[in-house]
């Protein structure tokens, strides 16, 4: 069975390598080989999954130990697997959810001359992605946690010919960087306090730590946390996300929404032995991911274009898991869970996106959507039940995972509870609000749609099968996911080994705080018929409030980046390649101009008369001559 | 290992020296006699730096293959070589390189007529290659020398046929035209030649000074480093404070212009700038790798104390030239330039890990001296073809290039992310390497050389996304793709980056326990883990 | 006799030749003084063999003279050369040695 961990990570990169070396002559079948490697990994999976289930709760990781990558003294490196039931589960959704999406481009990418390219960065994705929820140790995570910040840059950029994708896809990459050095510092920090990186070394040290070492935790804690914050899209690190969205698609859904970004959730949820005993660092956790909620769902409420909207949700919901992750033993479990609900409902709702995109011409401003329900039947009923499982209706996976947020967030105790309980309902509200404006101006009202510039009508129609198939399995997943894992508490249990749980006390009886988020759901919901549903959208943005107006450019963070950032950075580029010539190459060529300059009177002795060199040459003679008489009769 | 009686320092070194004259002998009008000629004479070098790598037991002696001879008894001299575990990999990195460098070079000193009268024996590509040998030659007995004086020779006899490798080949085409090239090209030749040999010159007197050093205390001078190693370990050598901190200062200073070192790196991104692309990986890849190796080899091991002493300083000058070096990469406009600059800022990583004096450090700045070596050149000779089809060498001439030479961008890219350590290729094992040996004792330093990794990346991206996405500019259009010679030069390399990148071990077994040595040399060891220092 | 007065003749002819040198113009004259003080210097040499009674300095001599005359080789050529360039055996108009 532990070979098989190591196949599960190859498939996929023998993929990535076959179809990014083999040339042209694999064109037509790419993505076939692609695709099917992608089910490879989810059969395998399947086949590990089925037989952990056939073992009893304590004794289901495996581990695999493959080689020694780096060896330096106390430094040992090593390439090995551990697959316990939270790397079982991100398996599943990765490879699961992998593989629909790898179905779903065959379909939207059939146009695309580059598309066996494409396949092969998916294939990429995949193995770098599973190669860092399998991976063993801190230092081979962050192997696959760049590896997935490298395929997403590389299909953000896919279409490297506009300049706004390239743009954003090196945006992306240098956000996740500065988030990557709080990876690395963790590790560093690991390495310097435990004399190691691997998890069987790190977290039982952790948690048996004694006070002294409680101030180094906390540091690490929130370095895990910078690198979190990068990968997730969280604030102050989220600005990437919404640009990302100029990749294709079915990226955006698998990368941009159901699995890398989730990898900071991963991570915190991972290290939850080193966050339990640095409160402080479990503090700014919740905090961020509570801040993020809130921003994402704000932002998500101006956007008009859908996969915006759609990314600003993303963010909102990895702020519901970052703030779950924070908690502590209370919220693990559920953080986990809402993931995976997430990446069912989010996938599949970017993938209606994408089937509407496709359907017309490409356009992504739901201003110029409306009425497409009568054209897209698959499609809106797909999208319709994301929509319902996302503002967590009751019944559908959102309705069990988020809500169990919103009771571990009140759990917490305190005044702490209550704002985070608060900010958290808050949130459900404007989740409400922002996805049925979604709904709205896409599939009701009246058509908006103009002739393009170049005098094509948009012709509204449903994607074909290889495309709708994937909508409607993550459909079902949407629906009967929270159920399914709610029953008896299954999820709970399949996780409690390996993160720990332990049942908050709430101020709130469950009851009422699903009424709560019933409550404030309706008036979400209400607020944006108000607005969108019962009158015409304009086909035109109108100026909006001061806050819609901020929104719609993501609060001005982005701004603020570029001023200080760009602005700030070019400057300080610029004097100090100004500095380097003038001051540092400077003191060099002035240096050599004053040889220059002192050489040139030197020469002035050279006046080419034999007989004026002999009478120097005498002179020199006597003067060496003279002084060693001197220097004798002294 | 050392058994056999074959002299095999010697061959690998003298091999591309005979080269060179075989080469230069060809007849101006066999061209291509003369460059087959200068390819077999360095897979040959090739061929046997490999058998030594391979023959080197890296649990022998320190130094292995050892070869001594007195030179000149009433001097000291000796000619003295042998291979610790760094010098294996550094002989072996150089003979890789040579080879690839000829055949990214293989057009660039063809001339453009075939000139006849009394120019008739003119013949450029015989002396490009055999230049490239003669360089070879010197850099490889460099990395083989135990005889001080001996090292110096060749440390300052391989600035010659460098001088004429950048002040006599130039890009073909240049922006402002054929007399404005020459100069500055001939100033960048002039710049490398007076900046090394200034350095050099000091270091001469520091090496005389130790000569006299030993001389005093001993007796007989002598220039060999096993003796005066020797000597301090049974105690009847042993500086006096101030005169060994000299002494390091004056070898310091002559390694720090070669590494080169913030403030000393202006000559780089000159020499860099205007030679071909195949020259510029020389100098970065195999000539600057003398100054750092010489760090490691005799600042460390002849001057102990003074290196600590020294520490604090060069540390912050290491740090000073990872951000500098990253920070100007970021603004140049001149793809040679740029990439120069990146190279600064590399050789602060490597200086960072030497200084840092832990396992860890050392390890990865050995380790980032290959690996930066086959990086760097993968990027160069990739913008060298690249510059050579556009005919410039500014940023802003290009621009879409993905789209009309696929492969060229792809391979550029890979090359780029190398050189920004992405994980999977062969520079991020060094350079998390020497982080974190840097930051087991000076976490402030670690963190702040931490910075470089998003400075790295934010150049490289840059480079890249102006150069080779976006709409296609005019005069990319017509841009061919890399061509069968091309590919021989830079699959290769790629190969060999991402088979370092996984598997560095076989590498690293060699390079630990030389670095033991050096270690035990400064005495020094490796801080314990907080948690294990309390047990 | 006492040895003495040799050395006096030596720096008294050496002197005479370095005045030679510095003061006449024409190279073959010049050239003439410069021998003048080699010879000088071989009687010095001689003398000094001869005080002190070992053989070193009569072997330098010998050293000298063989020099001089590949000396002389040489310098008679230059000098010819360039009289028939110049058509002109002075020293003073021969200065192309300044940059």
């Amino acid at each position: 069975m532990e070979t098989l961990i190591g196949l599960l990570v190859a498939a996929p990169l023998l993929g990535a390598g076959v179809l990014l070396t083999g040339g042209r002559r694999l064109n037509r079948y790419g993505h076939l080989l692609g695709t099917l490697l992608a089910l490879v990994s989810f059969v395998l999976g399947l086949v590990l999954f089925a037989n952990m289930l056939g073992k009893s709760a304590d004794d289901r990781t495996l581990t695999s130990h493959l080689f020694t990558w780096v060896p330096v003294e106390s430094f040992q490196a090593q390439v090995g697997f551990q697959l316990d039931q939270l790397s079982m589960t991100f398996v599943l959704l990765i490879t699961g959810v992998g593989s629909l999406i790898h179905i779903y481009s065959i379909g939207y990418m059939e146009h695309d001359e580059n598309r066996r390219k494409f396949f092969g960065f998916l294939n990429l994705f995949l193995a770098a992605m599973l190669l860092l929820v399998l991976a063993d140790n801190y230092f081979l995570l962050y192997a696959g946690w760049e590896g997935v910040g490298l395929a997403s840059y590389l299909l953000i950029g896919f279409w490297q010919h506009k300049p706004s994708a390239a743009t954003a896809a090196k945006k992306a990459f240098l956000v996740n960087r500065v988030g990557d050095i709080g990876l690395s510092v963790a590790i560093m920090l690991m390495f310097t306090t435990f004399g190691s990186f691997a998890f069987a070394d790190v977290l039982p040290a952790a948690k048996g730590a004694d006070a002294t070492q409680h101030a180094t935790l906390t540091g690490i804690g929130f370095m895990l946390l910078l690198a979190a914050c990068g990968k997730s899209a969280q604030v102050p690190l989220q600005s990437w996300l919404g640009d990302a969205m100029e990749g294709p698609t079915p990226v955006s859904a698998l990368i941009h929404a159901a699995t890398m970004v989730t990898a900071g959730v991963y991570l915190i949820t991972r290290s939850g032995a080193i966050f339990n005993v640095a409160p402080d660092a479990q503090t700014a956790v919740v905090t961020v991911g509570t801040v993020t909620l809130l921003f994402g769902a704000i932002v998500g409420c101006a956007k008009d274009d859908i996969k915006k909207a759609l990314a600003g949700s993303t963010m909102s919901q990895i702020g519901y898991m970052i703030m779950a992750a924070g908690l502590g033993p209370i919220g693990y479990v559920f953080a986990i869970m809402h993931l995976v609900t997430h990446g069912f409902f989010k996938a599949g709702l970017f993938l209606g996106a994408g089937s509407v995109m496709h359907g017309m011409n490409d356009e992504v401003d739901m201003r110029r959507y409306g009425g497409l329900r009568k054209y897209m039947p698959i499609t809106f009923v797909t999208f319709g039940l994301g929509y319902l499982a996302i503002i967590g209706f009751p019944g559908l996976s959102g309705y069990f995972s988020k809500d169990k947020i919103i009771e571990a967030a009140f759990a917490k105790g305190g005044t702490e509870g209550w704002i985070l309980g608060g900010c958290a309902m808050l949130g459900a509200a404007i989740t409400a609000f922002y996805m049925t404006r979604v709904m709205l101006m896409t599939f009701f009202g009246e058509k908006r749609w103009e002739r393009d510039a170049e005098g094509h009508e948009p012709h509204p129609h449903e994607s074909p099968a290889s495309m709708t198939i994937p909508m409607i399995v993550l459909a079902f997943g949407s629906v009967f996911a929270g159920a399914l894992f709610s029953l008896n508490s299954r999820f709970v249990h399949w996780l409690e080994p390996v993160t720990g749980h332990s049942e908050g006390d709430s101020p709130l009886s469950t009851g009422a705080v699903t009424a709560g988020t019933l409550v404030v759901l309706l008036l979400g919901v209400a607020l944006a018929w108000l607005m969108y549903g019962r009158r015409p959208v304009p086909a035109v943005a109108p100026r909006g409030s001061l806050l819609t107006r901020a929104a719609r450019r993501d609060l001005l963070q982005d701004d603020f980046n570029h001023v200080v950032l760009v602005r700030g950075g070019e400057h300080l580029t610029r004097s100090l390649v100004y500095l380097d010539h003038s001051l540092v190459d400077g003191v060099v060529n002035g240096t050599a101009a004053s040889v220059g300059g002192l050489s040139g009177r030197l020469r002035k002795l050279q006046n080419g008369y034999v007989r004026s060199y002999a009478v120097s040459m005498l002179g020199g003679t006597a003067v060496v001559v003279a002084a060693t008489l001197l220097m004798r009769a002294v | 290992m050392a058994d056999s009686s074959f002299p095999i320092l010697t061959v690998t070194a003298v091999l591309p020296a005979v080269g060179a004259v075989a080469t230069a002998a060809v007849p101006a009008a066999r061209k291509a006699a003369a460059k087959y000629t200068a390819l077999l004479f360095s897979l040959g070098t090739l061929v046997l730096a490999l058998v030594t790598l391979v023959r080197f037991d890296p649990n022998g002696a320190r130094y292995q293959f050892t070869e001594n001879h007195v030179w000149v008894k009433n001097f000291g001299l000796h000619y003295d070589l042998g291979v610790d575990g760094i010098g294996a990999v550094m002989v072996a990195l150089t003979a890789l390189l040579i080879p690839f460098v000829m055949l990214a070079g293989w057009h660039d000193a063809d001339p453009l007529e075939d000139r006849t009268g009394p120019n008739r024996r003119w013949r450029p590509t015989q002396g490009f290659f055999a230049l490239i040998l003669m360089v070879e030659a010197m850099v490889v007995l460099s990395f083989e020398a135990t005889d001080v004086f001996l090292f110096y020779i060749f440390f300052e006899a391989m600035l010659i046929p460098m001088y004429f490798l950048i002040g006599g080949f130039g890009d073909r085409a240049h922006a402002a035209g054929e007399d404005e090239a020459a100069r500055q090209r001939s100033y960048a030749a002039v710049k490398f030649l007076l900046y090394n040999l200034a350095g050099g010159l000091i270091m001469l007197a520091a090496v005389i000074g130790l000569y006299a050093a030993t001389a005093k205390q001993l007796g007989t001078g002598t220039f060999a480093l096993q003796d005066i190693l020797n000597a301090r370990a049974s105690g009847k050598f042993d500086l006096a404070t101030s005169t060994e901190r000299w002494l390091f200062l004056g070898f310091f200073f002559a390694f720090a212009v070669k590494a080169p070192l913030w403030p000393l790196h202006t000559w780089l991104p000159n020499a860099m700038g205007e030679s071909t692309a195949p020259v510029a990986v020389l100098i970065t890849a195999v000539v600057d790798k003398v100054g750092t190796f010489a760090m490691l080899r005799f600042c460390l091991q002849l001057f102990p104390d003074a290196s600590k002493w020294a520490t604090p300083v060069i540390l912050v000058l290491a740090v000073i030239s990872i951000i500098y070096g990253a920070l100007l990469a970021v603004g140049q406009r001149d793809i040679k330039r740029l990439i120069a600059y990146a190279s600064v800022s590399h050789f602060g990583f490597i200086i960072l890990g030497i200084f840092a004096m832990t396992s860890q450090g050392q390890s990865g700045a050995t380790l980032y001296m290959v690996n930066h070596g086959i990086s760097t050149a993968a990027l160069m000779l990739v913008a060298g073809f690249l510059i050579s089809r556009r005919g410039s060498r500014l940023i802003a001439d290009f621009g879409g290039v993905q789209k009309v030479a696929p492969l060229l961008a792809g391979t550029f890219l890979v090359g780029g992310l190398a050189t920004l350590s992405l994980p999977g290729l062969a520079p991020f094992v060094s350079e998390f390497l020497v982080l974190v040996g840097t930051f087991s004792r000076y976490p402030a330093l670690g963190i702040v050389a931490t910075l470089g990794i998003v400075l790295a990346a934010l150049y490289v991206l840059v480079l890249y996304q102006r150069t080779m996405t976006g709409p296609v500019k005019a005069g990319v259009e017509g841009m061919s793709d890399l061509k069968a010679r091309e590919l021989v030069v830079v699959a290769p390399l790629i190969a060999l980056l991402l088979f370092l990148g996984v598997y560095p071990k076989p590498v690293a077994d060699i390079v630990n326990p030389s670095v033991q040595h050096t270690l035990s040399d400064v005495n020094k060891t490796d801080p314990k883990p907080a948690l294990e220092a309390k047990k | 006799m006492n040895p003495a007065n040799y050395l006096y003749l030596a720096a008294l002819l050496f002197t005479i030749g370095a005045a030679g040198v510095l003061i006449r113009r024409n190279a073959i004259v010049v050239f003439m003084c410069v021998e003048l003080m080699l010879n000088a210097c071989n009687l010095a040499f001689v003398t000094f063999s001869r005080m002190h009674g070992n053989l070193d300095g009569q072997v330098i001599a010998f050293f000298t003279m063989v020099v001089a005359a590949a000396e002389v080789v040489v310098g008679l050529a230059i000098i010819v050369s360039i009289f028939r360039s110049r058509h002109s055996a002075s020293v003073d108009d021969a200065n192309l040695m300044k940059l």
